[in-house]
């Protein structure tokens, strides 16, 4: 709102020719993130549905060349991905609704003025964005706590956001008005009825940013699942995309002779088949995001936005 | 908890008061008993999975054993802090942590700022949406997809980065196995898949502008590229700074799972930080008092990197995250 008015005013004056010139730059700036941006998502696009005799030559740089379904065929006959594709669902889903149960009603108590914990709270969980105990303690406690190749191990550990709790207590601050609480309040309204038959309705908006926030952080995940998990029929999808576009290329090729006939024709064909499916995977993989992302983009933004207020 | 502890305060002070306060604090108690089942679950979250680990650091002053656990292994002292330093691992690892963090620092930090002036200027409308829509788009590529994308395209045999250079009769170059292309191969990466992320938090900020600062401006004859200088910049002034602390605060940690991702037996030299050297050493090789060691020492650097910045930042700007 206020920067349409803002923009209004501007168009009055007209820009000098200095001016001009120096819009001429931000706009030609603005095209070239643009281009350099769209460029490697096009070219994943295009190699994903090209011969990959012609992606690895160079010769499709652009445009799909010699178009064929083959990747996304072999993609849809692969078990472990299809496995790995419905791990990953079960993880987000779950994942995502023990996020929003442990964090929105924490955000809202501490939203209240009159909740007397408040201030020891807040300062109990800030200090923990600055000081953690680091990678090992945490593995050792998840161990200790027989949770290792279980589904907890990835949900668990990181049941919630201390970010995110202060997003959301940001938001209840600034659009929750104070008089109606305090009416419910008076009508002998308890917390928990305030919170479920008042609260939750307004705040669908909040609920639908944390729920995309902690859902993509869900679906991209993959580190939990490395060191907690040794089972692989729970290897959520990154696990298996890591084998198959990160391990695939990095794993330094043994000498020819030093290895057997079937080895490595087996060797062989995994290369092959990685050569063919890795453009394939990482659109698989990205395409619930990519579905979903442009029409939430401005939840994702408010998200953001919201957070930057307290800043 | 907290309500409890400064009851018994007061009651020392004042007997009879304390009596009364007694009542009234556990009927407030018993009013807001709801507000503290709220906050139940996040407390016993944080306090599991976040405060206990912070315990668990001891583990770094013993000889841990997972059989003995936290409480019972035997003490060391400085043992493992001391055969860190000594070992010829340490000084790569201090370099390279501070090399590709610096590195990403300086070039990542500036580039959402100049993106979110630059979107600002532009008119509003289908373009700069389609734009702000796709230059967001990348923040959503997952660590593994990302790398996977680095590791095709700068194959020296397939990948299209070097066919390109190809054309302009340079290389092949293997990136990702010269050691000394390991941080720009990482920076630039990062700034392609987050610098249009990162500039919303500055939009925000420079949608607070005070639109009667500009109409001044303009009357007395600025430019825009003045106003951009002297109106916009300072207005997000506070956020660039409270930004820049938070970004020192995590200097020693950023970006470890993208390093892990993209390390090769021959670029190790280069790539190897000290995030991925505790994954390697405690999780790989099973020594976790070892790793925890070097882990703490990574946080305590981190932690006087950013009570530094804050400090300075406070001095010269009166800025601070406290």
């Amino acid at each position: 709102m206020v920067i349409s008015r803002k923009r209004k005013k501007y168009s009055a004056i007209k820009d000098s020719p200095a001016d001009k010139v120096f819009l001429g730059f931000v706009y030609a700036f603005l095209v070239g993130a643009l281009l350099i941006t769209m460029y490697p998502l096009i070219y994943i696009l295009s190699a994903s549905i090209s011969d990959p005799n012609y992606v690895n030559s160079g010769a499709m740089w652009l445009l799909p060349k010699g178009i064929t379904f083959e990747g996304y065929r072999l993609i849809f006959a692969n078990q472990q991905i299809w496995q790995g594709y419905a791990n990953t669902i079960i993880y987000t889903i779950l994942g995502t609704a023990i996020n929003l149960m442990v964090t929105i009603p924490c955000a809202y108590a501490l939203a209240r003025p009159e909740f007397k914990g408040k201030k020891f709270f807040m300062t109990f969980i800030m200090i923990t964005m600055f000081v953690s105990g680091g990678l090992i303690p945490t593995f050792q406690l998840v161990v200790r706590m027989g949770m290792l190749d279980t589904i907890w191990a990835i949900i668990l550990p990181g049941a919630t956001s201390v970010f995110n709790i202060v997003v959301t207590r940001t938001f209840f601050q600034s659009t929750i008005p104070r008089e109606m609480e305090e009416a419910a309040i008076i009508d002998g309204c308890s917390d928990i009825a305030m919170f479920f038959k008042i609260i939750l309705p307004l705040s669908l908006p909040i609920i639908a940013v944390m729920a995309l926030f902690f859902g993509v952080g869900h679906w991209n995940s993959w580190f939990g699942a490395l060191i907690y998990l040794n089972d692989r029929t729970m290897f959520p999808l990154q696990l298996i995309l890591r084998e198959i576009l990160v391990m695939q290329e990095m794993a330094s090729m043994p000498e020819p002779g030093t290895m057997d006939a079937t080895t490595a024709a087996f060797m062989h064909t995994r290369q092959q088949l990685s050569q063919v499916i890795r453009y394939g995977v990482m659109i698989v993989s990205t395409l619930p995001i990519i579905m979903i992302y442009p029409f939430l983009q401005k939840y994702f933004v408010k998200g953001v936005m919201i957070g930057s207020l307290k800043g | 908890m907290d309500a409890k502890l400064k009851l018994q305060g007061k009651a020392v002070v004042h007997p009879e008061l304390g009596e009364l306060n007694k009542r009234s604090k556990l009927k407030e108690f018993k009013n807001s008993w709801q507000l503290y089942l709220f906050v139940l679950p996040a407390f016993i979250s944080i306090f599991v999975f976040a405060y206990i680990p912070m315990y668990g650091v001891v583990m770094a002053f013993q000889n841990f054993r997972p059989a003995l656990g936290f409480f019972n292994s035997p003490w060391v002292g400085f043992d493992h802090f001391i055969r860190f330093f000594n070992s010829h691992h340490f000084w790569p690892l201090i370099r390279n942590t501070l090399h590709i963090n610096l590195y990403a620092l300086v070039i990542g930090f500036p580039l959402p700022i100049i993106l979110a002036l630059a979107f600002n200027e532009a008119k509003d409308g289908m373009f700069k949406k389609f734009i702000q829509t796709t230059t967001y788009a990348p923040h959503f590529i997952s660590v593994v997809v990302m790398s996977g994308m680095i590791i095709s395209f700068l194959s020296p045999t397939t990948g299209i980065i070097n066919h390109i250079l190809g054309f302009f009769g340079v290389g092949p170059i293997a990136f990702l196995q010269i050691p000394e292309w390991f941080s720009s191969v990482f920076v630039w990466s990062g700034v392609w898949q987050s610098t249009g992320w990162a500039s919303i938090i500055y939009l925000a900020a420079l949608a607070g502008v005070d639109p009667t600062l500009h109409e001044a401006a303009i009357v007395d004859g600025a430019s825009r590229i003045q106003r951009v200088w002297h109106i916009n910049l300072p207005t997000i002034k506070p956020t660039i700074i409270i930004l820049l602390i938070m970004n020192v605060g995590n200097l020693m940690a950023m970006g470890f799972e993208r390093v892990l991702l993209l390390q090769t037996p021959m670029n190790m030299t280069h790539s190897n930080v000290i995030a991925t050297y505790v994954y390697e050493v405690g999780l790989i090789g099973g020594q976790f008092s070892f790793a925890a060691a070097v882990g703490l020492f990574n946080s305590v650097i981190n932690a006087i990197l950013l009570i530094i910045v804050n400090r300075v930042a406070k001095k010269v700007s009166e800025v601070g995250l406290w």
